[in-house]
Parts: structure tokens; sequence; C-alpha cells
């Protein structure tokens, strides 16, 4: 399908993947408030911050950082790791591959579909942070805000993709789901979703900035703190697309390659 | 329209013995075995030709549906569908096909048929008009009305497979691969099924190739069948003629007023079944004529038919005879 096609199909997508996404309302609320554990690390970074600051996060700095990870991780979400995985496994990919729209594609879309969903519980957040902390962590400057919502976009492409690298790769292996978990442990670990980036020791920083974790949550959220000026969050920004760029080109080969190992199963 | 010259498709799977050491064992070693699902066919289909692709389980029509619908690359080979190369999957191949399987569905599960509708709408750029029309004419024929709003996980099987077959056509393609449409469905949805698939076919010049395991649906849709056993070509021709190749007897069936005597049928032919009230006889074609004049002189005869022996017995014997003609070989 066209790139002109795709955006002409895209409503109905959309609309499509959002009715699919709210079909088992409770289930998809529940999943979406299982990612919470930025408020349970903000409970334990501020119980140890209590009575002296932890490099320069004082209570309200993790309150702000943990209330933006909060925010970053719902706009990022991708889970098409699982789905490819499936998919591939039960021999149902075969359905998608017979449409004349990427798979690729519609992964994003039906992704992406859940959104709105996600905000429901992103924006009462928001909200509450702004309430507590007001405006003073946020950056001044509009071209931050642009260098934030590209970097929550980059984010977001930098998941996504590390999905469905990892997702074509049952195309070899029957099923990538353990492949996934190994993911997401060093996400947890080197992103800055545990813990802020800038508490590490200094080698373990230096790995971090060579590792793409880090560009899914923990830059976007450090721009939203204003933890950089304009140049500084502008070479982060390359950083972070450049990363884009790589899993983007590795995913294409990887898909291409695993296609021909595809087997179709059932039926 | 088809055109697959000397198409294999081999893998690798590999075999695991039951029990625990076996599992255990198969984290170290695998046993790989090399499986020939189709090895070295070749034929042509004609544009608006309908054929049965037939064949025991296993015997590699599944995976060759696939590989003409651009699922699976071939091993080696080549095959063309009105001009594509089917694994390039290009996007004016796409919208010309369909391969619709009965144990597969493309319905969203979650939600009404109608989204899976709108859906492909979107995503194989069908103007509105010509879907509204579409999407009108195939909620008469296969009489959807009650159906399109509920969701998916709550229609019947049957159900489910009548929205599969519409969701599969809002496109209107015009190359139709089904892979056993009627599986699991009651005779009446099954009957109704084959007569929409040849209004279909006759209303579009959609060329349709059918593998299924009820020969009824054979039978009433394709007057061509390729038969493919253990990944090789073993007819490609007319139904009838095969019919004839395999079982050159008729069948004649006598309903009797009263019971035959047992001698009353000698020399008549072979007796398929005899109870009181009806006699069938096999008979060689250039004796049909012979015998049922015959027992209309020697039997109480009400009323008399001469058909072609049942499809699902001709086939079964030419699957038995390439299983023999394997077992000999070996």
């Amino acid at each position: 399908m066209s790139a002109r096609s795709t955006v002409r199909a895209l409503p109905t997508l959309v609309r499509v993947g959002f009715a699919e996404a709210i079909a088992y309302r409770a289930e998809m609320l529940v999943w979406v408030l299982s990612t919470t554990m930025p408020l349970i690390m903000l409970a334990l970074w501020s119980a140890v911050a209590a009575d002296a600051p932890v490099g320069r996060f004082d209570q309200r700095d993790f309150l702000a950082y943990f209330l933006a990870t909060f925010i970053v991780r719902q706009l990022t979400g991708a889970w098409v790791a699982w789905q490819m995985s499936f998919e591939v496994r039960t021999g149902t990919l075969a359905m998608r591959l017979l449409r004349p729209l990427h798979p690729m594609v519609s992964y994003a879309v039906e992704n992406l579909a859940a959104l709105p969903l996600r905000l429901v519980v992103a924006l009462p957040v928001a909200m509450l942070a702004l309430l507590l902390l007001g405006t003073a962590r946020l950056p001044r400057s509009p071209a931050l805000w642009g260098v934030w919502a590209v970097a929550v976009l980059g984010g977001w492409l930098i998941t996504f993709l590390a999905n469905a690298l990892i997702g074509c790769l049952a195309l070899w292996t029957g099923s990538s789901i353990k492949v996934m978990d190994v993911w997401l442990v060093a996400f947890m670990v080197f992103s800055g979703y545990l813990v802020p980036v800038e508490l590490f020791p200094g080698v373990l920083r230096t790995l971090v900035a060579w590792l793409p974790f880090r560009y899914q949550i923990g830059f976007p959220v450090e721009v939203m703190t204003s933890a950089y000026d304009l140049p500084a969050a502008l070479g982060m920004l390359a950083r972070q697309w450049a990363f884009v760029l790589a899993f983007l080109g590795l995913a294409a080969i990887v898909w291409r390659r695993g296609l021909r190992r595809f087997a179709a199963y059932g039926g | 329209m088809i055109s697959v010259r000397g198409l294999r498709k081999h893998y690798t799977v590999y075999k695991r013995p039951p029990g625990l050491l076996a599992a255990f064992g198969s984290l170290f070693r695998r046993i790989p075995t090399a499986v020939k699902a189709v090895d070295g066919i070749s034929f042509d289909i004609g544009r608006g030709e309908r054929v049965g692709f037939l064949g025991p389980n296993g015997a590699g029509k599944t995976t060759t549906l696939k590989v003409l619908s651009g699922l699976l690359y071939p091993s080696s080979g080549e095959v063309r569908v009105d001009g594509h190369v089917p694994q390039r999957r290009e996007e004016a191949f796409l919208k010309k096909i369909m391969l619709v399987m009965g144990q597969k569905q493309q319905l969203l599960w979650d939600l009404p048929p109608s989204e899976t509708f709108a859906l492909n709408r979107a995503i194989y750029e069908v103007p509105e008009p010509e879907y509204r029309r579409r999407l009108a004419e195939l909620t008469e024929l296969l009489e959807l009305q009650d159906l399109v709003n509920k969701p998916t996980r709550t229609l019947s099987l049957g159900e489910r497979m009548k929205c599969e077959l519409a969701a599969a056509l809002i496109h209107g393609p015009k190359v139709l691969f089904l892979d056993e449409p009627t599986i699991g469905l009651d005779v009446s949805m099954q009957a109704a099924i084959r007569g929409f698939i040849r209004r279909y076919n006759e209303q579009t010049g959609a060329t349709l190739l059918l593998t299924s395991h009820y020969m009824d649906d054979v039978a009433a849709l394709c007057p061509r069948v390729i038969v493919i056993d253990k990944g090789t070509l073993s007819y490609d021709g007319r139904l009838d003629a095969l019919v004839r190749r395999i079982r050159p007897e008729k069948r004649v069936v006598l309903r009797l007023d009263r019971p035959a005597e047992a001698r009353a049928l000698e020399g008549m032919g072979k007796v398929v079944s005899s109870d009181a009230a009806q006699v069938v006889l096999q008979i060689a074609q250039d004796k049909v004529s012979g015998t049922v004049a015959r027992g209309l002189a020697t039997l109480s005869v009400r009323d008399l038919t001469v058909e072609d022996p049942p499809l699902e017995e001709v086939m079964s014997e030419l699957f038995s005879q390439g299983r023999t003609r394997t077992e000999t070989a070996a």
C-alpha cells in the first residue's frame, strides 16, 4: 500500500483499532494500571531522600521525575513482540500478510490506537503533578517542548521497533517471548524507569548513553523535567534518532529475511 | 491466470519422541526430518475456471494454496498468478486475490463483522458507493442482516464462515483460493455456501481453486480437478473422466415393492447392498441397459435410478491406489 493510500485508510484503521482496544475495557484499564511501577519507585526514592537530597534530587525532584516517567511510559507503550510471537506460532500472521497493508503498519496503528485510553490515565497524573509542583520544573522554552514531543515519538518508535525486531525472531525460533522478557529486564534497569540515569555511577552512565534504553523513556523524561538546555537536548535527540534509524533498518532486514521462513502453520 | 512449473516446497521439521527424557534430550540434540510438502508439481488454470484441488491429508494442497497466495516462499519452481510472482506480495497482486481458510479467520474476534468489512474497504481502497452496493449484495445473498452487528465471537461457526466469505469478497478478488470453506458446517449451510461461491464465479468471472474433503463441494463446483498425493500430481483433468477411469461401473439402484430373492439377483452384477426395500448393484457401463431390462422383467420394481458411484468412494480408491504404488515402489 502506498504512503498516500495508507494515510487515506488511517482514520478507519485507527477507529477500528480503538474499538478493539476498548473491547475489553476492564482488562485494558487493569493493564494500564499495571504500569504504575514509577509511582512505587517514587515512594521508595522519596523515603531515601527524606533527610537529604540524592545527587541533585530532593523529594520534590523525585516526585516530578517519576510522575513524568509515568506519563511518558503511557505515551510510549508498545506490545507488538507478544502479538507477533503469538501470530507466528499459530500461523495467524498469514491473515495480515494477505492484506495489501504492510503488517508493521497495522501493528503500529493497533498499538497507537490504544493511546486515548492511556491518556485517560496519564492526564489526571499530569494534572496532579501540576497541582503539587507547579510549573517550576517544566521547560520554559517552546523549543524544548518541541524537542520533548519529538523525543516522545522517538521513544515510542524505539520501543515499537525493538518489539518488532524481537517479534521477528519468532520466525526463526518459533517464539520470542523470553527474548522480550530479557529486553524488558534490561529496559527496567538501564532506561531510567526505576532509577534516574543521573544517579548511576560514572562508568555505568557512560555505558547507558550508548544503549537504546535511555532513549525509550529516560531522555523524554529528562527533557520534561528541565534536565537539559536546548543545545544539550538537541544533541541527545540526534543520538535518539540514530537509534530509531538503526532499529528501523535492522527490523526491515530481519523482517524480510524472516518472512522467507514463515511456515503459516495451521489450516 | 495461474501457472505453476516444477513447484517444490520442502521443510525441515524436528521430531521428538514422547516422554520426559526425550524432552530433556531435545534441549541438546534435535532430530531433523526433511518433509517434501510439495515435490515438483506443474499445472495451469485459465481465467474464470473452477478447479478442485484434491488429495488425502498431508498431500500438499494447503501448502500449494499458501504458495499461490504469497504466504510461503517456494523451495524451487516458478509460480505466476495473473502475471505476478506471489512471494513478492506486490500491492496489485494482493488486491486481486483472496485466500479463505475454513480454519483461520480474518474477522476481528471482539468486534462485529461490520468493522472488519469497513477495515477491508479502507485497506483495499474500495470506493464508498461500490462498497455499499457490494455489501448490500453480499448481505442479501448470504443472509447476513442479523449477523453483521453482533460481536464475531458470539456467532456460530456457520454464521462466521458466511461473514468470512463476505469479508473476503468486499474488494471483488479476481482469484479466490478456498481452503476447506465448508468445514464443520451443517448440510444446508454447506449447500448455501456452495451456491454462493458458484454465483460469485458466474457473475464476476473470478478464477477459483478449491480444496475440500466434502466431495459434494467438489461435485457441485468443479468441472476440473487436480489431484495431488505426497506432494506429487497424480491427476489433472475433468472430474467425470476421473470417475470413469477409477470406477468405470455404474450404480443401479432398484427400489422394490417386494423383497428380491438372492437367486433372482445372480448374474446381474456386483451386489453392493440389498434389503427388503432396495437393491444396489454395481454394473459395467456396457451392461447397464441389459441389467435394467432384466431387473424390470424379473423383479417387482417400483422405482429405478442409474448413478455414478459416490465421489467419496472414487477418491478413496484413487488415494489407496496411490498408497499401494508407493508401498510397491518402496
